[in-house]
């Protein structure tokens, strides 16, 4: 049970009320993700987010961030940002972690520190068109959890098995998603 | 043409299994008049829709039923678990104890409600009945969507269908999931000479014996049986979770025993692709969550008890395995072990939500006078079970016969 004196800034009250209110109405529940992306030079790239579709609407926030990719030298490039494949290690994190927070929160855990490394093995033969037999993908992706709270070890691995259960971005990446790229 | 009126009566109940039974022992002893309605014969799913070497889950002496003498089949330790055929027996025998009024091979096509109560329209002919008890229990195998996508040819079957090895063609089997139908089919199959492929997605693990005794003696001895769908934390979930990863008998039956048995150990089956299934990659934290809740299981037996117990030993992973083709002869046929649902599409009334299933508080829906029971934490966790039927049916025809005694009901026009 929820104890009033944990608090790791997770409004847990107002996701709950999300959730019982979109079990009755599922249309307002699918939101659409959206952001731009413009070459800059070289594999250089900016990427924008800003609105969304959500909760029946177009959502405009009042949101704007940016941020760029590119490639390490290694990569004949000038290495003006995280490459993409990284964006996803850290999108893998962000989504993991807000997880372990709201679900500390709901089971009444203070945490006092968590840091997550995340790594992805990459055989990048696949991406060169060195061998057809490798992907372009990851071929393992490995999150190791530090984690410091009011909690036993095994309460603390639960915080994070339940968060990988309730993960986008983990669901993303292990399940396969239908993607359609056109051009206009 | 004559148009007949149909005959009248207190209460229908819809389904002669063990939860319609139950009912009707509850209503006989309160005198109320009613009839039940079986589309076939008594204990029909039991005769018609499981596989051959299916033992219950619960031991004997879960098999306690309103009326009849306890214990039916030994003590708590007395471990025997029945077989499907043996269920049918029983729950005839019930029948017959209780001498319960069934109209058998009798198809409910249409459940209404009118001016006094409700119509009930049958293969044979109209009932009128101002309340009527859904009893019909989970009768239809569920499939997921991309079922849809198998390749042409491939031979394919629900857990409900399934009798026997000899039913699917030799070679390799992939069997989707791996709560108690998924993981015992698996292992038939596998003994059988087939090399079989299991998706496993959340599931419920649970060690077969525990301190010397079977792990029923220790739920129901903690009171995990007991607890009542309006205390569960979250009623939805529970209400959906899957069964116990169990084979009746006294060996223990999980992934780590499958495996060394040689059955391949995949993730949730999460996409056909041009004849490719593809798995999850999630199946490490699957075997996490399922380890994490045993022992969260075990401890609270052992808090409840005292002492305490041997941990069983963490789910073995395999190294990830992504996909399997269905086109190269690897695997030669599919069953789909993806969970047994009410079929309620009879009722023409305004109970269901948005995912089609059937709304209600304990059993107790919407309409007056229009009941649900057989459903799994329908009133406790005990519901789940043969079992339950006898609180269940204890508490719904309480609220019934309260219904009745009260002036101010809706009353035959």
């Amino acid at each position: 049970m929820t104890e009033t004196t944990v608090d790791n800034g997770v409004n847990v009250e107002a996701l709950l009320g999300a959730r019982a209110a979109l079990q009755e109405s599922p249309e307002a529940a699918k939101f659409t993700w959206r952001a731009t992306n413009t070459w800059l030079k070289g594999t250089h790239s900016r990427s924008k987010v800003e609105g969304f579709f959500g909760l029946g609407e177009e959502q405009e926030t009042g949101r704007s961030f940016e941020s760029e990719g590119d490639h390490p030298p290694q990569f004949a490039a000038e290495n003006q940002g995280p490459t993409p494949v990284e964006s996803v290690l850290t999108a893998l994190g962000g989504c993991l972690t807000a997880g372990v927070a709201a679900v500390a929160q709901q089971r009444g855990i203070q945490l006092n520190s968590v840091t997550a490394t995340i790594e992805g093995d990459h055989d990048i033969r696949g991406i060169l068109g060195a061998d057809a037999d490798v992907r372009n993908g990851f071929t393992g992706v490995r999150v190791n959890y530090s984690i410091d709270a009011d909690a036993s070890p095994e309460d603390i691995e639960a915080l994070v098995a339940q968060s990988q259960k309730r993960s986008a971005v983990f669901d993303i990446l292990t399940n396969p998603t239908a993607v359609e790229v056109s051009v206009s | 043409m004559t148009k007949r009126v149909p005959p009248r009566t207190t209460v229908v109940v819809v389904g002669a299994g063990h939860s319609g039974l139950a009912v009707s022992q509850r209503l006989g002893a309160e005198g109320i008049d009613h009839v039940m309605l079986e589309r076939g014969e008594v204990a029909h799913s039991w005769r018609t829709q499981r596989w051959d070497s299916l033992r219950l889950l619960t031991p004997g002496w879960m098999n306690r039923l309103p009326g009849l003498p306890e214990p039916v089949l030994g003590p708590a330790d007395d471990d025997e678990f029945l077989t499907a055929a043996q269920v049918a027996s029983l729950v005839t025998g019930y029948a017959d104890t209780i001498s319960a009024p069934v109209h058998e091979n009798v198809g409910v096509e249409r459940v209404s409600p009118t001016d006094d109560g409700y119509l009930v329209e049958t293969s044979t002919g109209p009932w009128s009945a101002e309340n009527v008890v859904l009893a019909t229990g989970s009768v239809r195998g569920v499939t997921p969507a991309l079922a849809a996508d198998l390749p042409p040819g491939l031979p394919s079957v629900h857990a409900i269908d399934y009798r026997r090895p000899s039913q699917l063609p030799p070679g390799g089997v992939l069997v989707v999931g791996a709560a108690a139908s998924g993981v015992q089919i698996a292992a038939e199959l596998q003994a059988s000479g087939r090399q079989v492929t299991l998706a496993v997605g959340e599931h419920v693990r649970a060690p077969r014996r525990y301190r010397g005794r079977d792990i029923f003696a220790w739920i129901d001895a903690a009171g995990v049986l007991d607890e009542r769908w309006d205390e569960v934390e979250d009623v939805v979930r529970a209400r959906r979770l899957s069964s116990f990863q169990l084979v009746g008998g006294t060996e223990t039956l999980d992934l780590n025993t499958l495996q060394e048995a040689g059955v391949r150990v995949v993730g949730k089956l999460a996409g056909l692709r041009e004849g490719t299934a593809l798995f999850s990659g999630s199946l490490t934290n699957m075997a996490a969550l399922a380890d994490l809740k045993l022992n969260r299981l075990l401890n609270t037996i052992d808090e409840t008890v005292g002492g305490t117990g041997e941990r069983p030993e963490p789910t073995r992973v395999p190294a990830p395995v992504l996909s399997a083709s269905l086109t190269s002869g690897e695997i030669r046929s599919v069953v789909w072990a993806t969970g047994i649902k009410p079929d309620h599409s009879f009722l023409d009334a305004d109970v269901f939500d948005h995912k089609g299933a059937i709304r209600h508080d304990g059993g107790v829906t919407g309409p007056a006078g229009l009941y649900v029971t057989g459903l799994p934490v329908l009133r406790r966790r005990r519901s789940t079970y043969i079992d339950g039927a006898r609180a269940d049916s204890a508490d719904l025809v309480s609220h019934l016969t309260r219904r009745l005694a009260d002036p101010t009901r809706r009353t035959a026009g």
